[in-house]
């Protein structure tokens, strides 16, 4: 039998990964069990996805001690375009210059190849942290001293806390009983890389078309000098198919098209992907010595670039809550801890899940009538500091009551 | 409970307390059973104590292990809910109760989470035990036959240069009106578990442990409001806590 350790994360991705580095930087030994090899998920071409990191999401990465490692391998935000499928009306959130760097940015863009092989790094020279993969979990055990999870090859790892951190479909969390609702967007992510011919100027660009948003985020600059943005391209499921059955060619034509030159001339530099979109929200987020991280909890739709800004921030609020009752004498699976961490999470996710499911809705009309009425919306939003202000705090991620983690 | 006798003397135990509280036994560590009060005060004391303990040896605010090479006796332990937190806090921790039911339960949860506590039942005096770098005892005067004798028998398992923490529900109006009648009313509070001639003042207790050869430091109130729970607060008026050195 191994030791028996503060945390048992099922799930090493982004989020799992963060709350064993977060959860060991604060003295809390964990194991972490992920079904994937790492090498194979560090691989190039394993994920073309890239992430907005919020500054919240960025303080949290500074305070694990991963900030000198990130900081040259990220493009900062500095603004954000908004406009109507390029009709007249845009919204530019572009914060006041500042003292404070993190001030003046709206987060950063980091592909989340680069993001994932930081954290591995990391883990593998924390010793507070136990990381079994490629590790097929067969059976959970979750009772009143504690938790355990028997793997494929017969090991049982013991812990005090099951952390669920496996992402949208998550057996733990099935297992639970937790129920889910559910809303299928019936729309597809086609996401790849660009290189463009004119300089993005950090701008990340939000384009809505009645089909779904169109999304343009800065990448680096590439090692020749080449200007990059991730393409974040939504497409309903039924014109998904003929989207990625196009040649690269035609592709390209229509991303062209759509983007009306503001780039230049633009080439594709890696393959695509696709991701269908889905919103879903479970009623609880946690059980008996269980608690939900991530997508496990909240998977929303990425138009505002939120789901791991909000996944990052359930691990503050864990951690912190962990931290608060150990230094307490009290058992990291205390019925109390988690009741303050379901409390603390459930609005902050239910309003952004919210908010993201409206704004999606109201620019998924399709109609001239209805693209007036959205372009007068954002004037008016345009013009209200109030709303700005408030659009930004939420793009930078730190509205709320911030876990200390994710304060800078 | 054969061997609990009423306040004679040398014995602090009360046979009818210890009864009520060993038919609680079971019940001890369910967070929402008849225990559900203590569970939520548990997270309030234990900020109290932390607070001191690191004031006192001067850990680290931030380590999870402040009580590390220490020797702690939690008096009147229950069913542990306090000596697990010791000894997750690093001590080597020795807990009493009067009631062999509790001590059963006590053990039995501290196996199944995996920490080495020593319980005893019985008589605190009759134990031959210490001394304790730390001594313990939250919500157990109120309910001993014996306050000075009780007192002084804490006293003597205190180390030199030892710390103590002692909390109690206060003698007020307010007292036997929120704590006796409406909590023990309304069920928060098990029926018979307060008796409010009973409870001792600040002042009471300040004399108590000065007659013992201890100082008392400034107590602090536990307070309830429907927007805090439970909190540490200068209200005094229903229960309070207070951090215990030698003279």
């Amino acid at each position: 039998m191994s030791e028996t350790r503060e945390l048992l994360i099922l799930g090493g991705g982004l989020v799992g990964m963060t709350t064993a580095l977060a959860a060991a930087r604060k003295g809390i030994s964990s194991h972490v069990v992920d079904m994937a090899d790492p090498a194979a998920l560090t691989q190039d071409g394993f994920d073309g996805r890239a992430s907005a990191i919020s500054t919240a999401s960025w303080n949290l990465f500074a305070n694990i001690g991963l900030a000198d490692r990130l900081a040259p391998q990220g493009c900062p935000i500095e603004a954000i375009a908004v406009t109507d499928a390029m009709l007249p009306g845009r919204i530019d959130f572009r914060p006041e210059p500042h003292a404070n760097s993190h001030e003046g940015s709206l987060g950063y863009m980091f592909a989340n190849q680069v993001l994932r092989i930081a954290l591995f790094e990391a883990a593998r020279a924390e010793p507070l942290i136990a990381w079994h993969a490629p590790a097929r979990v067969v059976s959970r055990q979750r009772g009143a001293h504690g938790v355990s999870a028997t793997l494929a090859s017969g090991e049982t790892l013991h812990a005090r806390l099951m952390v669920a951190a496996e992402g949208r479909r998550s057996p733990t969390r099935d297992e639970a009983g937790i129920k889910l609702s559910h809303w299928d967007y019936r729309h597809r992510a086609i996401i790849t890389g660009l290189t463009h011919e004119k300089p993005h100027d950090n701008v990340a660009w939000e384009i809505f078309y009645p089909a779904g948003p169109f999304a343009l985020l800065p990448m680096l600059d590439g090692p020749e000098g080449e200007h990059r943005s991730a393409l974040v391209w939504t497409v309903a499921e039924k014109d998904a198919a003929g989207v990625l059955a196009l040649s690269d060619r035609g592709f390209l034509a229509e991303v062209d098209k759509r983007m009306q030159g503001t780039f230049g001339q633009v080439h594709l530099n890696s393959a695509r992907t696709s991701y269908p979109l889905s919103y879903q929200r479970t009623a609880r987020i946690t059980a008996e010595r269980l608690a939900l991280v991530g997508d496990a909890a909240h998977g929303i739709h990425p138009i505002a670039g939120q789901g791991l800004n909000l996944g990052l921030r359930d691990v503050g609020a864990l951690v912190e809550v962990l931290v608060d009752g150990m230094r307490l004498g009290l058992d990291p699976g205390d019925a109390q801890l988690l009741a303050r961490y379901e409390r603390w999470r459930s609005l902050d996710s239910f309003s952004v899940a919210a908010a993201t499911d409206a704004i999606t809705h109201l620019f998924g009309i399709p109609g001239r009538a209805a693209s007036a009425i959205r372009r007068l919306g954002m004037a008016g939003v345009q013009r209200s500091g109030i709303l700005k202000r408030f659009f930004m705090d939420e793009a930078r991620g730190v509205s709320g009551r911030l876990p200390e983690l994710l304060q800078g | 409970m054969s061997n609990a006798t009423t306040g004679t003397a040398g014995k602090t135990i009360r046979a009818e307390e210890a009864a009520h509280f060993g038919a609680l036994a079971a019940d001890w560590w369910d967070p929402k059973g008849s225990s559900a009060m203590l569970h939520r005060l548990n997270p309030v004391r234990l900020a109290f104590l932390r607070a001191a303990v690191d004031a006192h040896w001067g850990s680290d605010p931030a380590g999870l292990r402040p009580l590390a090479g220490k020797r702690a006796l939690d008096v009147g332990c229950g069913a542990g809910l306090l000596a697990e937190p010791l000894a997750r806090l690093g001590a080597a921790v020795t807990a009493v109760d009067a009631a062999a039911e509790n001590i059963a339960a006590a053990q039995a949860h501290a196996t199944g989470v995996g920490l080495e506590i020593d319980y005893r039942s019985g008589e605190l005096a009759a134990l031959g035990l210490g001394p304790f770098d730390l001594v313990t005892a939250l919500e157990v005067i109120e309910h001993v036959a014996d306050k000075p004798q009780f007192v002084a028998q804490l006293a003597s398992h205190l180390a030199p240069g030892g710390l103590m923490f002692l909390s109690t529900p206060n003698r007020t109006t307010a007292s036997r009106l929120v704590m006796v009648r409406l909590a023990e009313g309304l069920g928060a509070i098990p029926k018979g578990t307060h008796h409010w001639d009973d409870f001792i003042t600040p002042e009471e207790l300040d004399e108590l442990l000065a007659d013992a050869g201890l100082a008392m430091g400034e107590p602090q109130g536990i307070a309830w409001s429907p927007a805090r729970g439970l909190h540490l607060s200068g209200d005094l008026a229903l229960n309070y806590i207070v951090s215990v050195v030698r003279r």
